[in-house]
């Protein structure tokens, strides 16, 4: 029997659309029923991206050695993170030669509007540290000279720290994040600070003030093959979807393939979300597993320092270099983090995969809600228990999201008054008048009517009727996993998104706050409850645009949700990008480095 | 009605009752002389009203509570590692935290909730095993991060009671013990110091205060006068350098008073209240206390009404749960995890084991170690190691406890006082009075002369009492030939006196006593002098 998974139809009739087990060999089964049911995705994707990984140059008709070189180093930026690892050690491409390859890329996807600031002469210094210990034999790690992108709401010392915002333009931290320190420490190289929406605030990385994030998938081919103007006279600039946010740059920089892990933050699915709808993987781990000290926060309560990767595995290292004990940071863990490499999920007798009805929300679309159920189908014929359980108190947990993140947005902005740090007004006629025509300057609409409403609920005649209801709200809705996870499930399956990316055009016509509302909905209560979630990409939809489902597993046990990750990524063989709008947007300034485009 | 201006004695645990005209005038700003105002005012430790006595007007009882914010001594700041420095130069001893850098987080200091479990312990408090943190949000130039970290829901430490004595109209020999309670202790970040110049309108802001880690005690409103209030605060402020919990040194900032302070007429609910803040010693905190009891009795009997001004840094916003800071877990015995790390919890038995003798322990031992008056006991305590250079002297001298305390009392620290210095700047060791006291517990020199020889030693020239005694020839007559010879001359000379005594007029022989000391410069014993002059008389 399939799992029952709830059909909305847009008359808002419901239906129940029963899937039946599919039989045979799980994988196969998968892949074919899953192009058969989204017949615009190509087949054998998977497999062309895996021969161009293997054979760099081919069919492209260049015979010179440098030119196979850089396109050596062209197809090298394509790889995960673990591959190019292996590629550094072996001495295929240098740290130095990664490092440029990164750099120049990062300029031809200049458009894509992914970076604030790229630190090129640090990255340059710190890819030559690297390669001198190579060259000595001694590479700290796995990630010594691996060029990684960051959040640019994490402070890096010497190097601009935004959060997009005109309060933080211009703004050197004198420190590292910790978790920037971590990278640092075991050898990575920063190429830069990655776009979001203002002080992390929105969903679709169009809010800040440095302009939206272009989604990179705009200019696949897979996108331009399904996704036909309307009309051939209407502009095609306007044809480019968002990222999703907040942390859609980062998630722009992989999918782009111009780092090969990038961090970002999720609150209440700022990692995720741009994941699902760039096509790479976005892990938020358990609350309290990452340090966040150095992470400008959001709500401290729910922000958590996310990893976006092309794959889990490459997930699992990151995790691995970042997690344990920080002592600047009193609510990480107390214990040690022992990183693990991934086993391969075989006993599937033993695990057990709920389906929360819940998640079946208003407006998610059909293609996902099918994919969402072949997902499950897939787990079920592999031998797993697939289960539907309820959270009854999810459809609350948006407004509850709402209350609590605008308090502590309130409190957390207060610092922001221009005497320390940041933006500071003309404004003279006094300290009161200063700090207002300084906020007023410093942050935009999204931010200051986040702080307006959080004032609002922290007032003291309000604080009961709202902040305290909230916070128990919370607490209902964190136990509502608890007793589902206590009921012997231990992965719950869900959709990241409702669909797959907006176009901006669209996007734009809706405010953050709605926006925002209905795109944290599926990925906010895991952040209320600190339990980990993983968006693996699955597919492309009927636009040719990726689309991702959830994982949300145990407090903690990290280890056995990417195990589970792994091998549903495995399954559905997620295409790769296929980017051929370079040139076109190239301003042909780095001619030299056209040949490190993607083909 | 200003035309007589009435000063109202502190009468606390007693009356509040007319006192002596004083010349017409308002009063000035800040402590200073009473306010005008003839009102009668009753009050008892519990407000429990008395009546108002002559003046025949309807009592009046003042209600008063204390906010207390005690500077934790420690090394590094409440939630951040920044040196804590007296006086350092502005902006020197600023972390990231400090600052509120975007990004950075509280760590809680270990040593600073130590000092606050010893301070609870110390005031009978129960400590709460688990308390938590709160944000309470301000605007202000000198709060960096738009809020305070302070302990309000669950604080580290409640239902305490701090035992105080004070005399009754200053007579030290009429000492009450009073208790007020303690409603809780509060772990909460300082704020730093803003100054603004007016001139050039602009604000400065030195953070090297922020951040440094308070104990907010919170007094019940047990006590009815500002002599109450000072010899609360005195007792609290004792107890906390005992512990060491704090330097409490008012002029330093260490200790601040908040008093709130409402008057009622007896049977009636609590009057409005107004807040004294910023109070920097002991002694304007009384006159300040009892300035605003004066201030509002006079505006109630005018038919006036008391508002409640509000305080600088009140706001509408209220709190929030610091989402930083996990609640703080404290252990006793029972609880403690068996394999914890030692280092990483705090085991409230173990303080409490290590508690140091509290002020009040002290004096009961004082008291009965010694054989001194209960009154004496509070002094030696009052003065910051005075006790110990009483008990020191005590040791290395055969004088009897009792005659030890005058000298450290009437001499040493009233010398001290007329020089302000502290027990520690004695030019006078210990040691030193004890060498001066032996000489004269061994009649080597009289006591008028003993007082010569102290007032050398004030000097700190470096002699010794004997030394001194032999230079000034300060020692007693030891040849009794040449003092009977002394005391004959001047029977002889003294016709007059004789004839007198010998008629029964015995005091007249302290006249003669006088002469023989006069003669012999103050270096024969008196005692034996007068035996001499009897026997000599009785001939």
């Amino acid at each position: 029997m399939g799992v029952g998974i709830k059909t909305r139809s847009g008359s808002g009739r419901v239906a129940t659309a029963r899937l039946s087990a599919q039989p045979g060999g799980p994988r196969s089964q998968w892949a074919a029923a899953f192009l058969a049911a989204l017949p615009i995705v190509p087949r054998g994707v998977a497999a062309r991206w895996r021969r161009a990984a293997a054979a760099p140059g081919e069919g492209e008709g260049r015979s010179a050695g440098v030119r196979r070189r850089r396109r050596a180093g062209g197809a090298m930026l394509r790889t995960s993170l673990r591959q190019v690892s292996a590629a550094l050690k072996d001495g295929r491409v240098t740290p130095t030669e990664l490092c440029q390859r990164c750099l120049a890329l990062i300029k031809t996807t200049k458009f894509l509007n992914a970076y604030i600031t790229v630190a090129e002469e640090t990255a340059l210094k710190q890819a030559e540290e690297s390669e001198k210990r190579y060259k000595r034999g001694q590479p700290l790690g796995i990630l010594d000279g691996i060029p990684i992108a960051v959040k640019d709401n994490f402070n890096t010392a010497g190097i601009e720290t935004t959060c997009a915002s005109n309060m933080l333009k211009g703004y050197i931290s004198p420190y590292n994040a910790t978790v920037v320190q971590k990278l640092l420490d075991q050898g990575a190289v920063l190429l830069g600070k990655t776009n979001l929406d203002e002080f992390a605030m929105g969903s679709g990385s169009t809010d800040g003030v440095f302009g939206p994030v272009r989604n990179p998938w705009s200019y696949s081919k897979q996108y331009k093959d399904k996704s036909v103007p309307k009309s051939h006279s209407e502009d095609e600039e306007s044809n480019w979807v968002i990222t999703g946010g907040s942390s859609g740059g980062s998630a722009a920089a992989v999918s782009s393939f111009t780092c090969f892990a990038a961090l970002g933050s999720d609150t209440g699915g700022s990692t995720r979300n741009p994941a699902a709808h760039c096509g790479v993987v976005g892990l938020k781990p358990t609350y309290g597993l990452i340090s966040r000290h150095g992470l400008i926060p959001l709500v401290n309560s729910m922000d958590v320092p996310g990893i976006l990767t092309r794959c889990v595995d490459d997930a699992a290292v990151l995790l691995g270099s970042l997690a344990g004990h920080d002592p600047k940071d009193s609510t990480t863990i107390q214990d040690d983090f022992k990183p693990f490499e991934i086993p391969n999920l075989t006993d599937f007798s033993k695990l057990s995969i709920g389906i929360p009805k819940e998640y079946h929300a208003p407006g998610l679309s059909s293609e996902i809600l099918a994919l969402w159920s072949k997902a499950a189908d897939l787990f079920k014929n592999a031998g797993a228990k697939v289960v539907e359980v309820s959270l009854p108190h999810t459809r609350y947990s948006i407004v509850c999201y709402h209350v609590l993140c605008t308090a502590e947005v309130a409190s957390n902005m207060a610092r922001f008054d221009g005497l320390e740090y940041g933006h500071r007004s003309d404004m003279k006629d006094s300290t009161e008048s200063m700090y207002a025509a300084t906020r007023r300057e410093g942050f935009n609409d999204v931010v200051r009517g986040r702080i307006l409403s959080g004032n609002y609920f922290l007032l003291k005649q309000n604080y009961e009727k709202y902040f305290v209801k909230a916070q128990k709200v919370r607490r209902l809705i964190a136990n509502d996993f608890v007793k589902v996870f206590r009921s012997g499930v231990d992965i719950l399956l869900t959709p990241t998104t409702l669909s797959d990316a907006a176009l901006y055009t669209e996007f734009i016509q809706e405010d953050n706050r709605t926006r925002s509302a209905q795109d944290d909905i599926l990925t906010q209560a895991a952040n209320m409850a600190g339990l980990p979630a993983i968006n693996v990409p699955t597919a492309l939809s009927e636009r040719g645009l990726p689309v991702g489902l959830q994982f949300i597993g145990r407090s903690f046990q990290e280890k056995q949700l990417l195990t589970v990750a792994k091998w549903f990524e495995k399954q559905v063989q997620f295409p790769v990008i296929q980017l051929e709008e370079v040139k076109r947007h190239d301003s042909g300034v780095f001619q030299h480095k056209k040949s490190a485009s993607f083909s | 009605m200003a035309a007589a201006v009435a000063m109202a004695a502190r009468g606390c645990g007693g009356v509040w009752r007319r006192a002596r005209q004083r010349g017409a005038g308002q009063p000035g700003p800040g402590p200073g002389p009473f306010p005008r105002g003839q009102r009668a005012v009753a009050c008892n430790a519990r407000g429990g009203a008395v009546p108002a006595g002559k003046s025949g007007l309807v009592p009046w009882v003042p209600v008063v509570g204390l906010e207390i914010h005690a500077q934790i001594s420690s090394n590094s700041k409440l939630f951040s590692g920044s040196q804590v420095q007296f006086a350092a130069p502005p902006n020197s001893l600023v972390s990231f935290f400090d600052a509120s850098l975007p990004g950075t987080l509280p760590v809680l200091n270990r040593r600073c909730v130590e000092a606050a479990v010893m301070t609870g312990l110390a005031l009978n408090c129960s400590i709460n095993k688990k308390s938590l943190f709160d944000r309470k949000h301000y605007f202000y130039a000198d709060l960096p991060a738009g809020y305070q970290i302070t302990q309000q829901r669950v604080p580290i430490a409640v239902n305490g009671s701090l035992s105080y004595s004070l005399c009754i109209d200053n007579k030290m020999s009429q000492m009450v013990t009073k208790t007020v309670r303690i409603k809780q202790i509060q772990l909460e970040q300082d704020s730093g110091k803003s100054l603004h110049d007016d001139t050039r309108s602009q604000t400065l802001v030195d953070l090297n205060r922020a951040g440094v880690g308070l104990m907010e005690v919170v007094m019940e409103p047990d006590m009815c006068c500002g002599e109450e209030a000072a010899a609360a605060v005195r007792e609290l402020q004792l107890i906390l350098q005992t512990l060491g919990s704090s330097q409490a040194v008012m002029a330093e900032g260490q200790l601040r008073v908040d008093a709130n302070v409402s008057v009622h007429h007896p049977g009636e609910p609590y009057g409005v209240r107004t807040e004294v803040k910023n109070i920097n010693s002991i002694r304007f905190l009384a006159k300040a206390i009892d300035y605003e009891i004066q201030r509002q009795i006079e505006e109630l009997e005018n038919g006036g009404t008391i508002l409640n001004e509000t305080r600088a840094f009140d706001s509408k916003l209220g709190f929030m749960p610091e989402p930083n800071l996990p609640p703080l877990i404290l252990y006793d015995a029972k609880s403690l995890p068996a394999n914890m790390n030692h280092q990483q919890v705090i085991n409230i038995d173990w303080i409490h084991e290590r508690l140091p003798d509290l002020p009040s322990v002290k004096r009961k031992k004082l008291v009965e170690q010694y054989g001194i008056l209960p009154e004496h006991s509070f002094t030696l305590l009052n003065e910051d190691g005075l006790a110990e250079f009483f008990e020191s002297v005590v040791k290395q001298t055969q004088m009897k406890p009792k005659k030890v305390i005058g000298w450290i009392l009437k001499d040493l620290l009233s010398y001290l006082k007329q020089h302000s210095l502290t027990v520690k700047e004695s030019p006078v060791s210990s040691f030193l009075l004890a060498d001066l006291l032996n000489l004269l517990e061994k009649k080597e020199i009289s006591s008028p002369a003993a007082k010569q020889v102290f007032m050398e030693l004030w000097k700190g020239e470096g002699k010794t009492p004997l030394e001194i005694v032999k230079e000034q020839k300060l020692g007693l007559l030891q040849d009794q030939k040449e003092l009977e010879q002394i005391c004959q001359a001047v029977i002889d000379g003294q016709e007059n006196e004789v004839m007198a005594i010998k008629a029964g007029n015995q005091k007249v022989l302290n006249k003669l006593i006088g002469l023989v000391q006069k003669k012999t410069e103050g270096r024969s014993n008196p005692v034996l002098v007068k035996q001499l002059l009897e026997k000599k008389l009785s001939e």
